[in-house]
């Protein structure tokens, strides 16, 4: 309700604390705030048993790289070009080129990625290598179960992004 | 003129003295055992009040994890700090368990059953001074806390041992005042008799339903359960009198708070939820006495960890004003008004 004369309001206060009433009041309110509580007790669990129990991502989730190779021909898609080093913001991606030669053919293009490195530890699972390269080389694949013991260990080479990974995280469909 | 020893407290024994023996570290054995129970029931209780599911890796359902912490526990290096008053500092842990567990010798678990042609009385002892004892034992304990505050020589101790010396003597009065009434109806402070007259009559919750309410609120109190946990309160003085204890003291004065808290339920059921009788069953069998003592005691076990999980801590006039502003009036007004009852009819 506003202020006849002033540019303020009437708020309605609480009761006042203590005193007899208030007593008796505090003791209801107790009573309401164990029922929330038992409610609580009675409505179970939503906990998820992480390791054995692993909530499913969406397609678009970004995790682990992926490298690919055609489905046909099975060279790899990667050429070497560096766009994805070059677009990386934590500078985790080193490239290093070698020519194909008619006899040593691996992949698609003119060249091909003689060193593939990723290094997990600095990655920031942003995805512009996804989006910086022209081939759809790298993708962004589901994984994000990726603690190690060595530092060393969570540098991921070429052989390593190119292998299909093992069926570790539950996928599900965009929308489900 | 021949003098007669008047004895400070009868005691009433059916047993020969190795029975008594035997029954006494067989007691302290189910004390002991009820301690890690009583974490564990509420640490999973806690768990699904706040929609988790607590402790489940230690062992089927996470039953192991309250022994497992015991270990670890007694498994630490037992040091103390520079400041710490060493004699003081590792008598006050074994002075809070013994008062504890001596404590639960008085708990009535059933009457007197014969066990292999021996009468044996299915608890501790029958004191003919119940409540007194407990509430001896009980100073006796709070001895325990306070000594262990001011013997480690740390400031947080110390507020702790404080705040305990003032929060304990305070729900004290309340508490013994809530049992005056109980007392003068039964006419005999022996809990084996009160038990016996709840059998016969009626249940002291109905007939002493403030008595009742005072007892389990001033027991939490007395306990240094939540709300009234301003003693250890940990997001204040880090855990009050035992901030300096790790490993075996800390596990003593742990064992021993859930032992308190074991038995103010225990004594809760005793004298207002009619001991081992169960309703509408008068001739149970007696060997059903511990179990059915047992389930209630966790009854109560039960809702302090409902009130833990419901409840924010007092603040501390708070807590000051609600133990003698409202517990200790209601309490004697308890007591008078079941006095003139009590003598007009």
């Amino acid at each position: 309700m506003p202020h006849p004369e002033h540019d303020s309001y009437f708020i309605q206060r609480g009761p006042e604390p203590g005193g007899t009433g208030g007593v008796g009041r505090a003791f209801g309110e107790t009573l309401r705030g164990l029922k929330t509580t038992f409610n609580r007790l009675v409505e179970g669990v939503d906990t998820v048993q992480y390791p054995e129990e692993k909530i499913p991502v969406y397609p678009r989730f970004r995790g682990r790289h992926r490298l690919h190779r055609f489905e046909d021909t099975g060279l790899e898609k990667c050429v070497g070009c560096s766009l994805c080093a070059a677009a990386c913001p934590a500078d985790c991606i080193r490239v290093v080129a070698a020519e194909n030669t008619p006899d040593h053919r691996v992949s698609g293009g003119e060249r091909f990625a003689a060193v593939y490195e990723i290094n997990m530890s600095r990655c920031i699972f942003c995805g512009y290598c996804e989006l910086a390269c022209p081939f759809d080389a790298i993708t962004m694949g589901n994984d994000f179960e990726l603690a190690d013991y060595n530092r060393s260990d969570l540098i991921f080479t070429k052989e390593m992004l190119l292998a299909e990974p093992l069926e570790r995280t539950p996928l599900r469909a965009e929308g489900e | 003129m021949s003098s007669t020893f008047v004895p400070m407290a009868e005691t009433f024994a059916v047993e020969t003295w190795w029975v008594q023996i035997i029954k006494g570290v067989i007691i302290a054995l189910i004390g002991f055992t009820l301690i890690p129970a009583a974490v564990t029931v509420e640490r999973k209780l806690l768990g699904r009040f706040q929609h988790r599911y607590g402790p489940n890796r230690a062992g089927p359902y996470g039953t192991l994890q309250a022994g497992a912490d015991i270990l670890k526990l007694l498994g630490k290096e037992n040091f103390r700090p520079a400041a710490s008053q060493g004699f003081l500092f590792y008598l006050a842990p074994i002075l809070a368990v013994v008062a504890a567990v001596a404590t639960f010798a008085i708990v009535p678990l059933g009457e007197v059953v014969t066990i292999f042609g021996q009468p044996v009385g299915l608890y501790g002892i029958d004191v003919g001074i119940g409540p007194l004892y407990v509430f001896a034992l009980g100073s006796i304990a709070f001895y325990g806390l306070v000594l262990g505050g001011f013997a480690s020589g740390s400031k947080y101790s110390y507020l702790g041992a404080m705040r305990a010396a003032a929060q304990l003597i305070s729900y004290e009065v309340a508490m013994g005042l809530s049992l005056v009434g109980v007392i003068m109806i039964t006419g005999d402070l022996s809990l084996v008799t009160m038990v016996e007259y709840q059998q016969e009559h009626l249940w002291f919750v109905l007939l002493q339903p403030v008595g009742f309410l005072i007892f389990v609120i001033a027991a939490m109190a007395e306990t240094n359960r939540a709300p009234f946990d301003l003693v250890e309160a940990d997001s204040e003085i880090v855990a009050g009198y035992m901030t300096e204890y790790g490993g075996g003291g800390f596990a003593s004065f742990y064992a021993a708070e859930y032992l308190n808290m074991i038995i103010a339920g225990a004594i809760a059921t005793t004298v207002f939820l009619g001991g081992w009788a169960i309703p509408f069953w008068p001739d149970a069998p007696a060997a059903l006495g511990p179990f059915v003592v047992i389930f209630k005691t966790f009854l109560f076990v039960f809702f302090f960890v409902w009130i833990r999980a419901t409840l924010p801590r007092l603040r501390y006039d708070q807590l000051m004003s609600f133990g003698w502003k409202i517990l200790l009036p209601l309490a004697t007004l308890n007591a008078l008004i079941t006095a003139v009852v009590v003598v007009a009819i």
